[in-house]
């Protein structure tokens, strides 16, 4: 029991969140000498941003009459092939990815596959959609091929890891369960471990067709095929309406896919 | 000092949590209400401090009617009123001591709570009720650290420095072992007595508020079914609560007297 | 009902033959949708390429082994960009996050009907539109630069930790915060002892998880022109100079590693 006499009269200050006081002011001093620095380093050119505030208007003006008549054919085109691009590529990175997620679960898989497995995914996850794009376009020439490898090649590592993940958690008495009745390992796989996992692969899968969605709609800026391509025309050529059209549509469409793996993960659970 | 009149809420699902409550608390004065889950003990206590809206009915906490308030003008009768809470609501992520000075937040303004500027005087007397309820040395401790006595002492403490004229608790042993539990009833009912409190407490043990309370009230579906001492607490006034069930064993002094009924 | 009478013999299936007939019929459909978009595909791709590919990709390595260290010395400053991009993007971010997420919140918004709406709204616009995009778009309004890339990231990142923070609104105890408005305290009182420190955590990670993504996306704004080392990305590939290619991909690989596993640790020091 402490003496209420030594507290009593003084101050009290909430105890700092960092201990030690000279972290604690090395951490605050360095990150706002940081702050400045960064600052003083980032040239603006004010009279350019000042002019383009005009632009700016135009720009939220447009979105309140988006063109989608001039240029249609271009918008379907594009449209159709983001769409294409980005349900093959899902299909093919799910496929894939279902057994390196296998291979990359320590519980699952012995050490030698197991690193092999997770050496993949840290390959496909370091690297950008955008970066594999370029070097896929220089490879296989222009094309929604390339973007399709892409996609597909991003989607194995970001699924491949969550799902691994999963089946690293998942619950081992249940699997036990199943091998102790003398299955082999595929009927294992099939019945103690598929079971556990199945909502959070469709789910992830769901989660994943959105987010390729969207990056099909950036790999056309390198010639990786897909609506970006029709967009960055619009915006070269300063046709605002028409930009204003096709970003509409991209947030119309990501809405409804939301919606869409809303409701499915909403079943599956 | 405390007046219900007709007090009624209805909630939106249409279940009529209270029917027309009517009760009169003088100064000084700790009560237990007690009654079946659902019987409307919690929203009883809420619709005292208006943390839930009653439908209809007055609220008389002195001579000021709760009921008719501004939000700001409530403000300023809640910070009169003391709440403990079941599960102690303590803000996890603070300090024993935030938790403590938080019960000034009427009394202080915005930024002087934000950084924590609170006044020397409610500081001292934030360590001293933290002493008298032997939690002083944990001032500096994180709330979430704390075992689950340990906490509802600081819930106290927290109702206490708002200096109230009233201490609404509900169901303050709940989460607690039957030691703590007791520990808990006494120091709540010494405190009140210490001060000159009148407290209404929410508590479904029927054996501990006999123990400690000086005036029971019955609550079911809604309305009141009993009213007076602990000892007036038989069987018979049990089962028009509760429903029937075996009493023989919760009651702690069974006095077996022919027709005892309230 | 999956179980079948045969000659007094009940015989377990897993489907009735409607629920078999069904699932067959969503496979089959799958797998025609997907053949559909293969076939799509394999129209627009002249087949020539592919069958060249491994020659070609076998010429670009040849061409971009070694890569030339010494242009190394060029890329200081960009890489510097790179990081106040991407710092500066993220603080601009989560000033512009937090009363949209709170504006978002069920539990805290000032109206269901109105502002909740428009606060959902600025999140679905902002997180559907890819940085790159966005960066597009600026460089057209204010004209190229880092600033262009710290907006493009800002604005990107708006609507992604509003979600995520929202989200954290909306999950803590009310208890807590029923005890805070038990004790008489103002609006914002409430909201500073009772709501913030519950999702302070919870934003602390949003930080540093956001501001890990956001490096990654800052290396690649330069390459329609919004800095930091994109920029030279983009300039080297368009003179073909493969070496220095390479050099800047191994810089940007180190960037992700690393800032991946400086948000390891602050989470794991804060959580």
């Amino acid at each position: 029991m402490s003496d209420i006499s030594t507290h009593i009269g003084k101050p009290w200050k909430k105890p700092p969140f960092v201990q030690r006081a000279w972290l604690r002011w090395v951490l605050l001093i360095g990150f706002s000498a940081y702050l400045i620095a960064a600052f003083l380093t980032i040239e603006v050119n004010w009279m350019r941003v000042y002019e383009g505030l005009d632009r700016g208007k135009q720009f939220i003006l447009a979105f309140t009459s988006p063109d989608f008549s001039s240029r249609s054919g271009d918008i379907w085109e594009g449209m159709i092939e983001s769409i294409i691009m980005t349900v093959a590529s899902s299909v093919v990175g799910i496929i894939i990815s279902i057994p390196i997620a296998l291979g990359a679960a320590r519980n699952i898989a012995p050490l030698p596959i197991y690193l092999i497995c997770r050496s993949i995914i840290a390959i496909s996850r370091a690297l950008q959609e955008i970066i594999v794009a370029i070097l896929l376009v220089a490879i296989f020439g222009f094309g929604p091929l390339a973007g399709f490898l892409t996609l597909s090649f991003a989607t194995i590592g970001f699924l491949s890891k969550l799902l691994a993940e999963d089946i690293e958690s998942m619950d081992r008495v249940q699997a036990e369960a199943i091998k102790a009745s003398g299955a082999k390992w595929a009927q294992w796989i099939n019945y103690g471990v598929q079971p556990q996992v199945m909502p959070r692969l469709i789910g992830l899968s769901i989660y994943r067709l959105d987010i390729n969605f969207r990056e099909s709609a950036i790999l056309g800026l390198v010639g990786a095929g897909g609506i970006g391509a029709t967009l960055n025309t619009a915006f070269d050529r300063y046709e605002y309406d028409t930009a204003a059209a096709i970003l509409l549509l991209i947030i119309v469409i990501v809405m409804a896919l939301e919606y869409l793996s809303g409701i499915v993960r909403e079943r599956v659970q | 000092m405390l007046r219900l009149e007709k007090l009624v809420k209805t909630y939106k699902t249409g279940d009529q949590a209270l029917k027309a409550v009517d009760l009169v608390v003088p100064e000084g004065q700790v009560l237990a209400l007690i009654g079946p889950s659902g019987a409307g003990k919690s929203t009883l206590i809420r619709c005292i401090n208006r943390l839930v809206e009653p439908t209809s009915g007055k609220v008389h906490l002195g001579e000021v009617d709760l009921t008719s308030l501004s939000t700001a003008a409530l403000r300023r009768q809640r910070s009169r009123m003391g709440m403990i809470f079941q599960e102690y609501a303590l803000v996890e992520r603070l300090t024993v001591m935030e938790n403590v000075l938080s019960g000034r937040l009427g009394y202080v303004g915005f930024w002087r709570s934000f950084l924590r500027k609170f006044p020397q005087s409610d500081i001292d007397e934030a360590f001293r009720l933290l002493d008298r309820v032997g939690m002083a040395h944990m001032s500096d401790k994180r709330a979430d650290e704390l075992s689950g006595g340990q906490r509802q002492r600081v819930g106290i403490c927290r109702a206490l420095i708002q200096n109230p004229a009233l201490l609404l608790v509900d169901e303050p042993t709940a989460s607690l072992d039957p030691k703590t539990s007791r520990q808990i009833m006494r120091l709540i009912c010494e405190l009140c007595k210490e001060r000159g409190l009148a407290a209404i407490i929410n508590i479904h043990d029927v054996a501990l508020a006999q123990m400690f309370v000086q005036r029971v009230i019955g609550l079911r579906f809604g309305a009141v079914e009993f009213d007076g001492l602990p000892e007036e607490l038989t069987p018979d006034v049990l089962t028009t609560i509760y429903g029937e069930e075996d009493w023989e064993a919760t009651i702690e002094n069974v006095n077996d007297e022919d027709g005892a009924k309230e | 009902m999956p179980v079948k009478d045969l000659n007094d013999q009940k015989i377990w299936r897993r489907r009735t033959s409607r629920e078999s007939l069904m699932h067959w019929v969503i496979w089959l459909i799958g797998v025609a949708i997907f053949a559909y978009c293969w076939q799509k595909i394999s129209a627009s791709t002249t087949w020539f390429f592919v069958w060249d590919a491994p020659r070609i990709a076998d010429d670009i390595w040849t061409r971009a082994t070694p890569p030339k260290w010494s242009y190394i010395t060029q890329l200081g400053k960009p890489i510097w960009d790179t990081l106040n991009i991407a710092t500066l993007g993220t603080i601009f971010a989560l000033i512009a996050a937090v009363p949209v997420a709170f504006l978002a919140a069920r539990n805290t918004t000032p109206s269901r009907l109105v502002i909740r709406p428009i606060a959902l709204l600025i999140i679905v616009s902002t997180r559907s539109i890819n940085s790159l995009i966005w960066a597009l778009l600026l460089i057209a309004i204010i004209g190229p630069g880092v600033f262009a890339g710290v907006m493009a990231i800002a604005i990107r990142s708006i609507g992604f930790c509003a979600k995520l923070l929202y989200e954290a609104i909306e999950e803590i105890d009310e208890t807590q915060v029923e005890a805070i408005t038990a004790t008489g305290a103002s609006r914002w009182q409430i909201m500073a002892y009772g709501i913030v420190p519950q999702v302070l955590p919870a934003f602390a990670g949003i930080a540093v998880f956001r501001w890990d993504i956001n490096i990654r996306e800052s290396t690649v704004l330069g390459l329609v022109g919004a800095g930091g080392i994109g920029l030279q990305l983009s300039s080297s590939l368009n003179v073909l100079a493969w070496p220095q290619v390479s050099l800047i991909l191994l810089v940007i690989l180190a960037a992700v590693i690393i800032s991946e596993w400086v948000s390891a640790k602050v989470r794991g020091a804060i959580i």
